[in-house]
């Protein structure tokens, strides 16, 4: 490798492109925005007042610092590494989602915007996105596929509790992709006041850099606590990626030490062969959508094929344009993890640590379960535990029910 | 850059008119009916074509040109059929511009090199890719250069003056003003604050302007047309197919339209 080992955590360029991934394709009519947002966001993130606020809310909303929470039936059972897992699915609304969503919402009201706007898959970014409307009093829309309204229904429902329109969207497949190009007209027709808060490290630039500084909350402080506990780096994190953002979060803040091996795993749904997959880097090829240019799922003629994971939060064809750049420096390891090997760790998890992980971070847990065994006892191995599984219990029981 | 679209532009300054300029999805509702459509276009009154390459996920779209888009990928359209599509027509016509309008995707998928040369020799004139903004216009603009394509830009009322000169750099062929905020096929834009922008553009370029986004009818054609070099229909022609009973049904009434907005066009300054 011709990079010197400082070099993978320094974002976007002038054009926010990671390499040749990222950028701002986006119609003329959204440039001024997204130019303005670049400009407001790098503005905030110098003046101390915005870093406070953001801290209090962090600390006093959100409840962070999320634990570091030692796994040790888990690792017992395995054999092998000393498995952690970093407590995203304690935080307020039950996953990393709200993070960004703070972020962005503080953002938003110094931008004097008074409607945001969210696109959801699994809804628990929509809940995030409510959840902050609500709590600064600004109207919000949340666009969420007709498909996955219908196996989201408890998100949907909380979403409406505080106060949210949720508006199903039918066009195309009626899932995550969907839902993202109606918010993305939704902005073009309301470009004086509404913002829109992108759930996920993709999107036009500065979404991706914006998201996963939101998001680096998760690896700086997995990085104290690590220190603090065993007096050393960990050696191996392990994070689940629809779009990338709990991964992007907890890796960035380690991308320059050449010790820390990192490893995102992607939904393979029914089988990388299958054809019914949403693993974008592993079967995907680089194309442009949703303003930026990444690895896509599509056919040889440059249409977007559907995406299918067991978890509507991995449903999306593309992945955040700083994993593009990440897997083809050969930074990142990419893998892929089944739905029934999904669900095998999902069980593992409830049964061995008691507690009940979201559909998405179980494709996490299932990479752990494959490398634990394997690697020595004083190997530190840290595991984002994204979110929380209360949301996927309808499907998981009638997944039971089906192989019962 | 385009002969023809330069020509086009030229007689109609002569003649003291504005273009009407057609927007319809190749391979809507299929290829034949399509291309049938297609070369009536001209007699019917279009001066200057856009065929639309149909996307998945067209974000900027409506749903009228969402659903054309649909109807033409599941009758089999690929890029290569649009291509073929504009040497069918090039067979018959060899005066009347013809754009391609469409997303990046597609098009970076087919490579764009290649692409870019394929689209020169069917007699293609210009590309207008939606998503594809000046910021990136080293992507194709160079290779369109190379091959003689015009790149045509937008500008929107988000454009502002500070902005306008970088979409301004490198545009050719004409200039297609958005008339409002939002999406293909819905709303309606003021014709007033529509003559005011384009006053502001005349000032930064001698390129012909063509209005497009929300004109429905021969009447708002006409009101665009005195003040516009050229007024773009696409959602009203589209949605003719889309409400039609059958391709033939469609294609009918997509050229009376077309006639109809051609007259009112004619009699508007």
């Amino acid at each position: 490798m011709t990079h010197t080992s400082t070099q993978f955590s320094q974002g976007a360029d002038a054009q926010g492109q990671f390499g040749s991934f990222g950028g701002r394709f986006v119609a003329e009519s959204l440039m001024p925005l997204v130019l303005d947002l670049e400009v407001a966001f790098n503005t905030a993130l110098a003046e101390p007042d915005f870093l406070t606020e953001l801290d209090r809310f962090q600390a006093e909303f959100v409840g962070r610092p999320s634990p570091l929470y030692f796994a040790e039936r888990m690792t017992e059972l395995y054999g092998g590494a000393k498995i952690f897992f970093k407590r995203e699915e304690l935080n307020h609304t039950g996953a990393h989602k709200i993070n960004n969503c703070i972020g962005q919402i503080l953002l938003a009201k110094r931008m004097g915007k008074t409607r945001i706007i969210a696109e959801t898959g699994a809804g628990m970014h929509g809940v995030a996105a409510a959840t902050v409307a609500a709590r600064f009093g600004l109207p919000c829309v949340v666009y969420m596929g007709a498909t996955d309204i219908e196996r989201q229904r408890d998100n949907v429902s909380r979403m409406r509790l505080m106060g949210a329109e949720i508006v199903p969207v039918v066009s195309g497949t009626g899932t995550l992709k969907d839902a993202m190009n109606e918010a993305l007209r939704d902005w073009v027709t309301n470009v004086d006041n509404t913002f829109y808060m992108i759930g996920t490290v993709a999107g036009p630039h500065p979404y991706p850099t914006m998201v996963r500084e939101f998001q680096a909350v998760i690896g700086r402080e997995t990085r104290l606590q690590m220190l603090a506990r065993e007096g050393r780096l960990p050696d191996s994190l392990i994070a689940c990626i629809g779009g990338g953002s709990n991964a992007m979060g907890l890796f960035h803040p380690f991308l320059d030490d050449p010790t820390v091996q990192m490893v995102g795993v992607e939904a393979a749904g029914e089988g990388l062969t299958s054809g019914k997959h949403a693993a974008s880097l592993k079967g995907g090829v680089p194309g442009v959508l949703h303003g930026n240019r990444t690895y896509l799922l599509q056919d040889g003629d440059g249409q977007i094929t559907d995406a299918h994971s067991v978890s509507a939060g991995l449903d999306y064809p593309g992945i955040g344009p700083e994993h593009a750049w990440l897997h083809e420096q050969g930074r990142v390891e990419y893998s892929a993890v089944t739905d029934q090997e999904a669900l095998a760790a999902f069980h593992v998890c409830c049964r061995q640590e008691g507690i009940i992980p979201a559909l998405e971070t179980a494709h996490a847990l299932a990479e752990v379960a494959r490398r634990a065994a394997l690697l020595p006892k004083d190997h530190l191995m840290v595991v984002c535990l994204s979110g929380r599984g209360d949301k996927d219990m309808p499907t998981v029981l009638r997944l039971m029910e089906e192989q019962a | 850059m385009s002969s023809r679209l330069d020509s086009r532009f030229t007689e109609l300054k002569q003649a003291n008119r504005a273009a009407l300029v057609t927007y319809i999805c190749a391979g809507d509702p299929g290829y034949d009916a399509s291309l049938s459509l297609l070369k009536q276009l001209p007699a019917a009154g279009a001066d200057i074509i856009e065929l639309g390459m149909p996307f998945s996920d067209p974000m900027a779209d409506g749903p009228t040109i969402q659903a054309a888009a649909l109807r033409a990928l599941n009758a089999g359209q690929t890029q290569l059929k649009t291509l073929q599509m504009v040497r069918d027509f090039r067979a018959q016509d060899s005066v009347t511009p013809l754009v391609l309008m469409g997303y990046y995707n597609p098009i970076h998928r087919y490579g764009a090199k290649g692409f870019m040369r394929d689209a020169s020799e069917a007699g293609v004139d210009g590309l207008l890719i939606v998503d594809l903004p000046a910021e990136h216009d080293s992507e194709l603009g160079p290779l369109a250069r190379e091959y003689g394509l015009d790149m045509i830009r937008m500008a929107t009322p988000t454009t502002d003056a500070t902005r306008l000169p970088v979409v301004l750099e490198r545009a050719s062929g004409f200039l297609y003003y958005v008339s409002l905020n939002g999406v293909t096929g819905v709303g309606q834009a003021d014709n007033a604050v529509v003559a005011r922008a384009l006053g502001r553009i005349r000032e930064h370029s001698d390129l012909p302007i063509c209005v497009g986004f929300g004109v429905r009818t021969p009447a708002q054609a006409a009101a665009f047309a005195s003040a516009a070099d050229g007024v773009i229909v696409g959602s009203a022609l589209v949605d003719c197919i889309g409400r039609a009973d059958s391709a033939k049904q469609g294609v009918a009434d997509v050229l009376t339209l077309v006639s109809e907005l051609a007259e009112a066009i004619r009699s508007a300054r």
